[in-house]
């Protein structure tokens, strides 16, 4: 079965095409396109925008670099949620008219699980793991229990990306701060004590945020304070995950989310993952971030599954959490 | 002196060991070499520091904990009377409905005189309780702290509650009872704390 995906949470809109090939996931194309502000951070209107204005070139151009017709879709999936209203709203429009216009069943998925089964589905060896799912609005710890994909942990405030983005914007580094602070962190040398918040197996930023400007306005030096965030938020979320992996028997743990391709939260969940003789696994660079690949995959074992959805049920849920989603697919 | 691990957790491993002739377990907080050296000392101290407090603290509120030997903080152990008991978990289901009763209405009273003094025990499962002597022990500080917040005591009791769902669902008014233990004890307004946890399970998860 070939499944499109069409992926619009927050900044990037993206379009990807899948193959199931025996129960794994063959991505025959995977094109997303990011919305940058010029100052700031998203504005949603802004970013609904920008997905309007590329969709369509998306989808045609995703559709060639597979090699494939139109006529060649058997599913159209989308992004249901959780995420922006207005760019949801874009990519389910898009979703919309083109499984009307081909004539073929379309397929809202949660965004969050997307994230956990890409992994699975890319990755041999990938069965049953703990997620650590981690991006700009996202941050959660989610594993598989009693039917259902649960949260075993999560922020109380903000994701660990915006996180970084915010101090960012303060310290004048331009959106996408993330990369560019993990850069200032290889030279940082010095550690600055700063709030380590861990309430039962949620995790809250606010605290550390406004401690880290503190240091910055007082004249510390930017790469020691970069190391002292990247060190205490990466360590907090690498013990959430720990915890779940102990609390729930699993041995394997997987990263997903923008912030996975930073290399010592990586480092840190791998050494992690070591010492519990656990499996470590991150999806390739372009299927951590917002992808369309993703959606599809997913639409495609929820269709094989028996799943069908409406084009009335295909509203959007910006309030989409991980665990209202039955996932019949799994045995 | 003859040690054995008898469990196993994410942060920390319980040790069966001897001090000054008596048959004690050690909590053991287990360095993460993930984490630098600034961060992993500061929280296996502060942690150990906090738990051993809390556990002196509620003792000293009536509540029936181990005894407290002796805390490294530097190392990360606290060593402690070995409660030798039977976990709630394992007894309960196999009681009469009179004594399960008794047993339910004794936890809460506990639970009562921690949140009477703002201990939050943070993991209040029937695996953390023990029964000896008559008296439900409390086991496991790790996850407590001190809070005087009514959604911080709803969190607490919600956290019993849903053990019970899950370890107990075939005696549904277990957690009935620990709330009329509860309500005997509890100093404050227990309807406002029901009610809390009303809420709590209309939010979808713990918290």
């Amino acid at each position: 079965m070939i499944s499109l995906g069409i992926e619009g949470t927050a900044h990037s809109i993206g379009v990807g095409i899948i193959q199931d090939f025996k129960g794994k996931c063959h991505v025959l194309s995977n094109l997303i396109k990011t919305y940058t502000p010029e100052k700031g951070g998203i504005h949603p209107r802004e970013a609904a925008n920008y997905h309007a204005a590329h969709i369509a070139d998306l989808i045609s151009d995703s559709v060639k670099k597979a090699n494939l017709n139109f006529s060649d879709i058997d599913l159209v999936s989308f992004s249901q949620g959780p995420g922006l209203g207005p760019c949801l709203r874009t990519a389910a429009t898009a979703a919309r008219a083109l499984a009307l216009t081909l004539d073929k069943p379309i397929m809202g998925t949660n965004h969050c699980v997307a994230h956990l089964e890409i992994g699975k589905g890319t990755i041999d060896e990938c069965t049953d793991p703990v997620l650590l799912y981690v991006s700009g609005a996202n941050t959660q710890v989610i594993a598989f229990a009693e039917g259902k994909y649960r949260v075993f942990g999560e922020t109380l405030d903000v994701g660990i990306g915006n996180c970084l983005d915010k101090f960012g914007r303060t310290v004048g580094i331009k959106f996408p701060c993330g990369p560019k602070i993990e850069e200032m962190a290889k030279k940082g040398e010095r550690y600055l004590n700063l709030p380590y918040s861990i309430k039962g197996m949620d995790i809250a930023f606010s605290g550390l945020l406004t401690a880290a400007e503190h240091f910055f306005h007082k004249g510390n030096k930017l790469e020691d304070i970069c190391f002292s965030i990247q060190e205490t938020t990466f360590a907090a979320l690498t013990e959430v995950t720990e915890r779940a992996m102990a609390h729930t028997e699993k041995n394997e743990v997987l990263l997903g989310g923008g912030v996975a391709s930073n290399t010592r939260l990586r480092e840190m969940v791998n050494i992690m993952a070591q010492e519990r003789e656990a499996s470590f696994f991150v999806p390739s660079q372009r299927l951590c971030l917002d992808n369309g690949a993703m959606i599809a995959w997913l639409g495609f074992l929820m269709y094989e599954n028996g799943i069908r959805m409406s084009i009335e049920e295909s509203v959007i849920n910006q309030r989409f959490r991980t665990d209202m989603v039955d996932v019949t697919w799994r045995g | 002196m003859d040690k054995k691990i008898i469990y196993k957790g994410a942060e920390a491993e319980i040790v069966l060991s001897r001090y000054l002739g008596e048959k004690v377990v050690q909590k053991r907080r287990i360095p993460k070499s993930y984490r630098i050296k600034e961060i992993d000392s500061f929280l296996i101290s502060f942690r150990t520091k906090e738990e051993a407090k809390l556990i002196s603290e509620a003792r000293s509120y009536g509540v029936s904990v181990p005894i407290i030997y002796d805390v490294d903080l530097e190392g990360g152990v606290i060593t402690m009377q070995y409660v030798a008991g039977r976990r709630i978990k394992d007894i309960l289901n196999d009681l009469d409905e009179k004594e399960r009763k008794r047993i339910c209405i004794m936890i809460g009273e506990s639970v009562a005189k921690l949140h009477n003094n703002d201990i939050i025990h943070g993991d209040i499962t029937t695996s953390n309780m023990i029964l000896l002597d008559d008296r439900i022990h409390f086991i496991d500080f790790g996850l407590g702290g001190k809070n005087s917040e009514i959604e911080t005591k709803g969190v607490d009791l919600h956290v019993l509650m849903e053990a019970f769902e899950s370890t107990h669902s075939q005696h549904p008014k277990c957690f009935d009872y620990v709330l009329e233990g509860y309500k005997k004890e509890f100093l404050g307004n227990t309807d406002t704390i029901v009610k809390k946890i009303n809420d709590i399970v209309k939010r979808g998860r713990y918290r």
